[in-house]
């Protein structure tokens, strides 16, 4: 039954670039597709451990230059008459050491700011992002600072002069982002179903409790940052080969705050729910353009919006569906009221 | 030499406000136990505000000040009543993610109202610097200076040596008993939150004629207040004002001999390696505020 329907849900998606003409709508598509990754790496992280981390964007932006930088060649001096330069590789290799640089960085981070929990945490993740936006800003000598990294090569597979596949065009690279997006799913699926999950959802509920049998809980914390930065490492390079430029607006708080509306929205700590918040929000500014809406007016719907999912919908919007649905085909004789969906396990 | 003690004397200048909008944040997380993520909102209103009355109605200067400050005040109660009471039982992280919707939404409504385009307020003060020797600061920086220390003291006085601080200084130790000793605890939080957001729009409304007034400008000085609040632990008002001087120190020895560019990035630097130290914050004695 399950099968059927992600077979079903994958088939419909696959089919979009056959009957969607519309550049445009496929290049919203493409745009939202990566900020749904991105949702989902960060859903990882605020959903199944519990930590809000508000520098989501940084591993973004991190993975984003990676990328972009290996792919076009880059030299650095590291003294005076010292350089370190490396040539353009092929954007495949540029973007898996995007993911792996973001990853990297996640480790970096996780194993400094694990020492702290709740609010601390939260500033300390800020704080990244910001020294790494501030970094993009002023190392001009390697990511040219505002100037932004321009002509960034765009996908290609395959043997040079032998045969190449190229993803310029944007339904080829709705199927890269397609293709990507369903395997941190699926890698995210199995993370959670596995006994890693439940360690996770553990300590999210009760951190010395889960100590207390025996969750490595910084262990734990730190691998589940490591991947959660890796796969949103991978969203930032997908993107910035997409958009072939990058510069360091890529960083902006904002981009987090819509990762994390997008998490919430949806329903942290369920697998659907940054896909649903995502798609929600990722089309949601379209639609409000539509209506020739300032781009001010937006936000501050899109705030208020977030007070008022958070006091109406505290779960989000896939439990409530999730409680909706329970409900709708009546309290079976044996089973339990629909209250114990509110533990938030995994769906 | 000269140059050093030129970049001491700015940072003393800078501290005095830096402590000023750190003691309001740290009031409100340490009683509240609210990350207040609208508090780089309330110092942008203070700043618009003063504009708005100097600039457009033609109010004198410092009555201006004064007026900015009250509305500060006035919001930051509105702010409280209409949000944060319902969230009062709420997980942290939910009320964080409201407060950051409502900072979205305020910053917006600025940019709404005031357009983005930066605006400067005339200043009262004579432009040219005080000098002492090789050192001179200008007439304006040791006003905002006078003021935010004064201010500072205010707030000490008034935690420490009135009824209403030590209902909030109970608050803080113990919600649940302060509450059976028969304190009005809603009442606490509101004057607390509006008290926070009080010297948040004074901070603004007094740095507003020294650097120029832009929606966004509240984003930098949240930030800077998180570093201190950090610096300092949590609810701890002594370590504000110290982590505000500190703060301030850093980033002139900073922009002096290291590079100017990374003058935003010193607060964050010393977060991570305060907490990577001592993750309790420079003066934590168990995290009690006075």
């Amino acid at each position: 039954m399950t099968r059927w329907k992600s077979v079903l849900i994958i088939g419909f998606l696959a089919s979009i670039p056959l009957w969607v003409t519309s550049f445009y709508f496929l290049h919203i598509l493409i745009t939202t597709g990566i900020f749904i990754i991105a949702a989902m790496s960060l859903n990882l992280l605020l959903g199944f451990t519990g930590q809000l981390s508000l520098g989501h964007v940084a591993f973004f932006g991190i993975g984003a230059y990676a990328s972009a930088l290996l792919s076009l060649g880059f030299e650095v001096h590291v003294t005076d008459d010292f350089a370190l330069g490396v040539g353009p590789r092929p954007v495949w290799l540029a973007m898996l050491f995007g993911t792996l640089a973001a990853g990297l960085c996640g480790f970096a981070l996780g194993k400094i700011a694990f020492k702290v929990r709740g609010a601390y945490f939260v500033i300390v993740s800020i704080s990244f992002a910001e020294v790494v936006r501030l970094v993009a800003v002023n190392w001009v000598e390697l990511t040219q600072g505002p100037m932004a990294l321009n002509n960034v090569p765009p996908l290609k597979l395959g043997i040079p002069e032998l045969f190449e596949l190229s993803f310029l065009r944007k339904p080829a690279y709705f199927y890269v982002v397609l293709a990507t997006a369903i395997a941190c799913y699926v890698i995210i699926r199995r993370l959670v179903h596995s006994h890693v999950g439940r360690a996770m959802i553990a300590l999210r509920e009760n951190e010395p409790l889960a100590m207390s049998v025996g969750v490595d809980v910084t262990c734990y914390l730190v691998l589940a940052t490591v991947v959660s930065a890796a796969m949103a490492g991978a969203a930032g390079a997908l993107y910035v080969h997409y958009v072939r430029i990058v510069d360091p607006d890529i960083f902006l708080f904002i981009y987090t705050v819509m990762m994390v509306i997008m998490v919430v929205t949806g329903g942290k700590g369920t697998l659907a729910g940054p896909i649903v918040g995502g798609a929600i929000f990722g089309l949601l500014p379209e639609l409000l353009r539509a209506f020739a809406i300032k781009p001010e007016v937006q936000w501050i719907a899109f705030g208020a919006i977030m007070i008022l999912v958070v006091f109406l919908l505290p779960r989000g919007i896939v439990p409530a569906l999730d409680d909706w649905w329970r409900s709708r085909k009546g309290p079976s004789p044996d089973a339990k009221p629909p209250v114990q969906a509110a533990s938030g396990a995994p769906q | 030499m000269d140059q050093f003690l030129q970049h001491c004397l700015n940072a003393f200048m800078l501290g005095g406000t830096y402590a000023l909008l750190g003691i309001g944040l740290t009031l409100i997380f340490g009683i509240m136990r609210v990350v207040n993520f609208t508090h780089g909102e309330l110092y942008a209103f203070g700043a618009y505000m003063m504009y708005a009355l100097v600039m457009r109605l033609g109010v004198d200067f410092f009555l201006a000040l004064a007026l900015a400050t009250v509305l500060g005040l006035v919001v930051g109660a509105a702010i409280e009543f209409v949000l944060l009471r319902q969230l009062r039982s709420a997980d942290i992280d939910v009320t964080m993610l409201v407060m950051i919707g409502a900072w979205i939404a305020l910053q917006n409504a600025e940019q709404l109202a005031w357009t983005g385009v930066a605006q400067s307020i005339a200043s009262p003060f004579p432009a040219d610097p005080i000098v002492l020797g090789r050192l001179s600061v200008s007439w304006n920086r040791v006003f905002v200076f006078a003021v935010a220390i004064l201010l500072i003291a205010a707030t000490y006085f008034l935690v420490n040596r009135t009824k209403l601080g030590m209902a909030m200084r109970a608050t803080f130790q113990d919600r649940e008993t302060a509450a059976l000793m028969g304190v009005r605890i809603e009442r606490i939080h509101t004057a607390t939150f509006a008290l926070g957001s009080g010297l948040a729009a004074a901070a603004g409304a007094l740095l507003g004629p020294v650097f120029v007034v832009t929606p966004t400008m509240g984003d930098l000085a949240a930030a800077k207040a998180f570093a201190i609040v950090i610096l300092g632990g949590m609810g701890n008002l002594v370590g504000a004002t110290f982590g505000g001087f500190i703060l301030a120190f850093a980033e002139e020895i900073g922009v002096g001999y290291i590079s100017s560019g990374y003058r935003d990035a010193m607060g964050f630097l010393l977060i991570i390696l305060i907490l990577l130290v001592r993750p309790t914050g420079l003066f934590a004695r168990k995290e009690r505020i006075s």
